[in-house]
This record gives structure tokens, sequence and C-alpha cells, in this order.
């Protein structure tokens, strides 16, 4: 590769790579991030490269493997360009007939996406339940980059943006740019961008400035970040590298956690081919404006995603947060000036500078602009990672993204912000999702988690899941958060083992009232945001831990009864099935369960074919 | 020079003094743990938090770390604070009810119960001997290990160190191993042979600070008419 010594050269390229491009050539896409892999996208890789080369089409086809497109549930999944057909859940034994239908500008119906009510085939992925509501700024440009070449980038309009900021060589514009487009910090605490930036770039230069991509994503459940990165690592090194010039930063510093094995992969090479290009360290383009970018791992630390601990972290040093004031903005890296920005939001800042901030300011709402990626998981029938504009209701979300409940049973409520955050109910579906609507129903938006859950998901156990979580990752600093969130666990394990009693759920109030008071840094004062809102919407399931030791949804192993019903047969295959001996009874005559003896493993439930054995 | 507010009195203290060495310079108490005079603060203990601020925006950080700001609002005895220094002295006495010093807070602030399961820990890792052996005896022999529940002091990897000069300041400092209650009960949680009475201003008068900086305690004599 090339070293780009200007702005012209650089389009030149561009230029000559677009010249190379026919955007009408048959491509085949396969999205190949981890989430793709994991379903097996690689044997659908190689089935491709074989089918092309086999069947002659390798000069007719084409062949893409990208980072992740969204549509998690139904990968391995293959995206036929250009006139972008959907093939959900595909098998390497049926890429010959894609390939050949490909060529021909043909599609095979019988693998087309169904609609789960008509049954009917939808050809084009847009018109997909799943795609239609979204508005994928960020998340389209996964499907036309291949991560590990750096021309993919550049051909759909890679480092213009930087080119452009460097052309124009105003670094006030960047920052003003910025403001005026009203993002907000996409990590979760939606702290406006732009006066973070102007904050950094009035600090006198001195000894240098650092910018950092906190790529540390610790959430159970979230991916987003993992998949631009992975997809699209060249847009986080642009959006630094207009960053820099905008506030004057000297450094840079990505922050990757450790168990993201692709995302740094491809972090690196995307880091090297930058270099090479010239489009990373001194003279950049020419222009006299130098930038480079190291990559720092994570050492599976969730405290190490807030801004203080992450900073440690970098130095070499235990993750543990300080106390603010000072503000990283002031005393950072090394003691210098720092600002620390999540991969999403510098994702948007090329966005930005490509349409304006009055364009970008002009989706979601006021207050909220620009669009959210989230992922939805849980119980419901299309997860995976979708891009809304801010201020989309959560009902679109679960129901017209979402398409739906997974199972029979009812979705109850979404859990938002991850650890951090708190669960909403049903009935307040017709939400907003904005930072200050979630804020107010008592929980956050956080880095976009949005877990689904239906009415067999039981609201304690949950919240115990999420304590137990924060308690194994609290630093251990301040003797309210070690011992508040184990505390808290005690109780919350307690009740779900059906030896709670009132006191102890006052108790438990009390107690997260003081830890959400008395910590130093973000992990401890949202550590009882979990518990505080399934107190507020859910007490009722409580309860019934506690006075009925009852678990209504039928959850907590501790808390169920194993019986048999009026229709059991008496065939006796659950006596068998029984590791314990718990269940007697004579053939053909209605079987029994001793409570003493029965440890719930289930295994009665699955063997019996009469549907004889209830569980409450 | 900086001008705050300390509990409705206005205190003028020199750059880079903490609120706590402020409290204390005017005579307001505030209990501490973690804190010693001739350590770097730390923050750890979370008792010495005091209230800043006005408002929806008013928040509690520990007055043993955060800076003196000019125009700042501190209460070092609000229905919060208070509120919160007793439910730590509760968890304190959860994990290491032996220490003298946690049962004499334990009373100062009339806390008679704890109402979790019960630990006899003997650290409670304010970090007290950590700052000790770095700072003051310039050896740093044991350190922080490990995370959340998980979290000890030592040396690492537990080897036997080969800083150590064995000059007891460690033990010296700790709140937690020194002076173990001896009343008639050892083993149980509170004897309540050092008690104070509580004082009435919060519970019963309703005052929103705690008076009882004063002594006597003016509060109850203003209140008599």
């Amino acid at each position: 590769m090339e070293r780009l010594n200007s702005i012209q050269h650089l389009q030149a390229f561009q230029g000559r790579l677009l010249g190379q491009r026919d955007p009408l050539a048959p491509t085949i896409v396969i999205p190949a991030g981890t989430c793709g892999r994991a379903s097996g996208a690689d044997a659908l890789i190689e089935a491709a490269r074989q089918a092309l080369s086999s069947d002659g089409l390798a000069d007719r086809v084409r062949l893409r493997t990208t980072g992740c497109h969204g549509f998690c549930q139904m990968e391995p999944s293959v995206l036929v360009e250009p006139e972008r057909i959907f093939y959900p859940r595909v098998k390497p034994q049926d890429m010959g007939r894609i390939a050949a239908a490909a060529a021909r500008g043909e599609r095979v119906r019988e693998l087309l996406y169904k609609n789960p009510e008509t049954g009917r085939p939808i050809p084009r992925q847009d018109d997909l339940p799943f795609y239609r509501k979204q508005i994928r700024v960020i998340l389209s440009r996964n499907e036309k980059v291949d991560p590990a070449r750096v021309e993919t980038y550049i051909v759909n309009s890679g480092y213009s943006m930087l080119a452009r900021v460097l052309e124009q060589g105003d670094p006030q514009w960047v920052v003003s740019e910025v403001k005026a487009s009203g993002l907000r910090g996409r990590g979760g605490a939606g702290f406006p961008t732009g006066l973070k930036w102007e904050m950094l770039a009035n600090r006198k230069n001195g000894h240098g400035k650092f910018l950092v991509c906190n790529a540390d994503e610790g959430d159970p459940g979230a991916y987003m970040d993992r998949s631009v990165l992975e997809g699209n690592p060249h847009s986080i090194i642009e959006g630094m590298l207009i960053g820099a010039f905008g506030t004057g930063a000297t450094e840079g510093v990505i922050y990757v956690r450790n168990e993201y094995p692709l995302a740094i992969e491809h972090v690196l090479l995307a880091l090297q081919q930058a270099r090479a290009l010239g489009l990373l360290g001194r003279n950049i383009l020419g222009t006299g404006f130098s930038f480079d970018i190291q990559m720092v791992k994570g050492a599976g630390a969730f405290v190490c995603g807030e801004e203080t601990a992450l900073i440690r972290s970098i130095e070499g040093k235990i993750g543990e947060p300080r106390q603010r004031p000072p503000f990283p903005v002031e005393k950072g890296i090394e003691g210098k000036p720092t600002t620390i920005n999540n991969v999403e939001t510098w994702a948007n800042i090329p966005v930005i500078v490509e349409r304006g901030a009055a364009a970008f300011a002009s989706i979601g709402t006021k207050n909220n602009a620009g669009t959210k990626i989230f992922s939805l998981v849980g119980k419901v029938c299309n997860t995976g990672l979708v891009e809304v504009p801010m201020g989309i209701r959560i009902r679109e979300i679960t129901s017209n993204i979402g398409g739906g409940p997974s199972g029979k049973a009812a979705i109850k409520a979404v859990q938002t912000g991850g650890p951090s955050g708190g669960c909403i109910p049903a009935k307040h579906f017709g939400l907003r999702i904005d930072y200050d609507s979630l804020a107010e129903a008592g929980s956050i938006m956080g880095s976009g988690g949005m877990i689904v859950m239906d009415e067999n998901t039981c609201m304690v156990d949950v919240a115990r899941y999420f304590m137990r979580f924060l308690k194994d990752e609290s630093c251990g600093k301040c003797f309210t958060c070690r011992k508040g969130t184990q505390r808290m666990y005690e109780i919350l394990d307690d009740i779900a083992n059906g030896k709670g009693s009132p006191a102890q759920l006052s108790l438990l109030e009390e107690l997260a009232r003081v830890v959400k008071d008395t910590t130093m840094c973000g992990l401890g004062q949202t550590a009882p945001n979990p518990v505080l809102s399934t107190l507020r919407y859910f007490r009722q399931e409580y309860l019934a831990h506690i006075e009925k030791k009852r678990c209504p949804a039928g959850v907590c192993k501790a808390l169920l009864l194993f019986s048999i019903n009026e229709r059991c047969v008496g065939c006796q295959a659950c006596v068998k099935a029984c590791p314990q001996g718990a269940i007697t009874g004579e053939r053909k005559r209605r079987h029994s369960i001793d409570g003493g003896k029965c440890i719930k493993c289930g295994a009665c439930r699955s063997v019996c074919k009469s549907d004889a054995v209830d569980v409450t | 020079m900086i001008s705050l507010t300390i509990n409705g009195l206005p205190v003028s203290v020199e750059n880079k003094t903490t609120l706590l060495e402020a409290a204390q310079f005017i005579g307001f108490p505030i209990p501490t743990l973690c804190h010693m005079e001739g350590l770097s603060p730390y923050g750890a203990c979370r008792l010495c938090v005091v209230e800043i601020g006005e408002g929806p925006k008013a928040r509690l950080v520990t007055a043993c770390t955060y800076p003196a700001q000019e125009g700042l609002k501190v209460r070092t005895a609000s229905e919060r604070v208070i509120k919160a220094r007793k439910m730590i002295i509760e968890l304190l006495l959860a994990s290491c009810p032996q220490s003298k010093t946690i049962q004499d807070l334990a009373s100062r602030y009339g806390v008679r119960q704890q109402r979790f399961r019960q630990e006899y820990e003997d650290c409670i890792l304010c970090g007290r001997c950590v700052r000790m052996c770095t700072e003051q005896m310039a050896a740093g022999a044991i350190g922080f290990r490990g995370r959340g529940e998980k979290r000890s002091i030592g040396t690492p990897f537990d080897a036997r160190s080969e800083v150590c000069r064995l000059c007891g300041g460690c033990i010296y400092v700790c709140p937690a191993c020194q002076l173990r209650c001896t009343y008639t009960e050892p083993e149980k949680a509170l004897c309540g042979g050092c008690a104070n009475l509580t004082p009435p201003c919060l519970e019963q008068e309703r005052f929103d600070d705690m008076m009882c900086y004063m002594n006597p305690c003016v509060a109850c004599e203003i209140k008599k008419d």
C-alpha cells in the first residue's frame, strides 16, 4: 500500500477504487461478526468460495465478508446485492443455489425469509419487519465494508470527512459543529459531546492531550460496540482523527475489553493499515497534523469501563476509580487533559461532518438527537442489533421490530441500561426512548442493552442476577459499595429462596438508598437501580416470595412445588426418570411426588407425555 | 483563600484544604476510619460523608478527599448524612464487631443493632496499613489484591517480603485489630457498655441537622420554653 501524501492523493486513490468497482455486479455479502461466526458463517464463506470457483461464477459474482448486519437471530445469513435479497439461516449446501441465482439476477424462493404471520416470502432485506422501522445510519455501513480491507472503507467515502476537515483547516468549526448537532455521549451518561470537546479544546496544550475510545462494553447482553469495532474499525479511527484535529489532542487510545478477540484483531489490522497509508502518525496527508492511536486491552473488569478506572487501567495500575474533581479533562492519563468517548459516539462523528449538524439533529427528538443502537435480546422473536431514532416508543421496538414475544407468554418488561439500569413494565411501553423519559421511569438509557422479559421471568431473580454481577465486579475500594452490594445480594438471595421477611425488604430499600448516596463512582451509585426499579413496578412479586413463599413466574427453584395432577395415566415414566426416587405410584394409578425428596430438576416434567406435572 | 459555608457558618481556608480539615478547623466533628493524619486521604470507608450543594443536586461526598471550593455549602450532620453514617456503622458492625473503634462509633451514633448476617472478619480494607507502609515507612511491602469480595491486603502472592522491616506500623494504625472490646461477652456484637444517649434533635425535635456538636447540647435548652 502506498502512503498517501496529500488530500488530492487520497481523492485520486478513491477515484481509482471507484473506477474498479461495478455497483451493479451481483455480490454475496456474508455477515461474519462474532455472532455470525458463532452461528456458522465460516462454513458459509467456505461454501461460497467453493461455489464461486467450481461453478465458474468467480468472474460474475463477487464475495464480501463483513461485520454484523444486526439480524443476529437469523444468522448465518446472506445478503445478495444489488437487489438486497435476504436469506436467513443459510446452510452451506444451499450456497451453490444462491450463488447461481445471484449470477442470473434471480432469487431462490424457498430459501427466502417468510413472514411469520402470513407465511409469504419477503425477498428484500429493507422490507423485513425487523428492518423497516430502523434508521441504520451507522450499522448500514457494516454491510459495505470488509473490516480487513481498508480499500472497502475508502471506496465508501472513508476518510473523506477527515480530508474535508483538514482542508477546511478550522478546529473550532469541528467543535461547534459537534455541539450544534446535539450529539450526547452514547456510553450511557448522555453528556453533550460537543461540550466535552470544547472543554478539552480550551485546555492549554502543554505536554499533550489524550483522546480515548472506551470499548470496554461491560454490560451483560450489550454488544453494539463490538459490532461497530469488528465491522467498521476505520470509522472509529476517522472519528478520533477528526476529534483530535478539533480539540488539539496529540495521542489516542482505543481501550478494548480483552473478551473481544475479533474486535481486537480488526482494530489492530485497521491501525496498521491506516499507518501504512499515512492516515495515522506524523504529517497526516501532508497537512502537518499529527496523531497516532494505540490499542490497550482490558483484563476482565467491568469497573474499568468507568472513566477514572479506565484511565488507571491504561496507566497500568489496578482499575480503581478516583474521586472527581479533578475531572479527566483537567487531569487524565499521566495527569494530562483527557477526553473519553464511547465507540458509538466516535462512529457518529464522521456522520455529523458528512451530513451537517442540522441534518443530524433532525433525527430524534429535542435534546436527544440522532440514532441509537440497541442490542435487543431476550424473550422476543427478532433478537439482534437495532438502530433506531431517539424518541421511538418502546412498543415499536418490542412489537414491530422485535416481532413480539418469542414464546406463548406475554412480554412483561424490558430491562434497559444493563446493571445500572432498571426495568420498565409493559404498561409503560408507550414511553419514548430518550435519556430523560427513561430516567423519569426509573431506568437509564445506558449503553443500549435492551433485555425483553416475559411472564416466565422472575423479577426478584433478575434483581438478584444483576446484584451478583455488581458484587463480583465492584472494585472493592468503597466500603459501602463492596459491602453494600454483598449484603443486598444476600437479602435478595434470601428472598428468592423463600427465607425473606418484610423487615428485610425495608432494610433492602434503606441500604439501597445509602449505597446510592455514599459510593464514589457510577458503579456503586447505580447498583441499587435494578433493585429499586423492580421494587417500584413489581413489588407484588417480592411480596409473593416473602409472604406466600411462592415464585409467581415459576423460576426460583427453592419455592417451586412439583405435583402430579389428574391427567396422570400411571405410565411410571416419571418414577423411572426421577434421580431422587421421589415419585411413587402404581401402574395405571395417579402417581405422587414426595416434596421432601424432590430437588426440582424437572426430569419428570420432561418425560411426561400427559402434561400431568404441575409446577407452582 | 477560599470562602465556604459549613453548617451555616462562614469559613475561610487556604487553597487545597479538604472539607474535613475545614470542618475540623472550625470545630465540627466528622467521624473517620480510613483517614489518618500524616497519610494521604483515601476515601474508602465513606464515614466522613457530608452533604454539599442544595436542592435536587445536593449530594454526599467524602470530606477527607473533597477540596474546598469557593461558595460551597456544606452540611456535616444533615438527616441524609446521619442516616448514611448509621447504615455504614451497621455494615461495619456486621463485618467486624470486635473492634473497639467500631463499637465506639456505634455508641456515638446510637446504633444498637445490626440487621445483617453476622460475619467476623478482621480487616475492613481501610488501607491505612498500606498507606503507612508505603508513605511513612517507604517500604511498600503490602498492598491491595483482588477485586470486590475477594479484595484483601497482603504481600505480593503472599510471599515473604524482602522489604518489610518488621516495624509494626501496620498493626499500630489498624482500627480493626486494635483494642478488642473486653466487656462481659466479647463474642456478642454490641454490649452497649460505652453507650451515650441518643440525641433527641433529629428524632424528637425535628431539626434538620444534629445539634450535639456543642457541649452541652444547646438545642434542648432553647426548646424548653
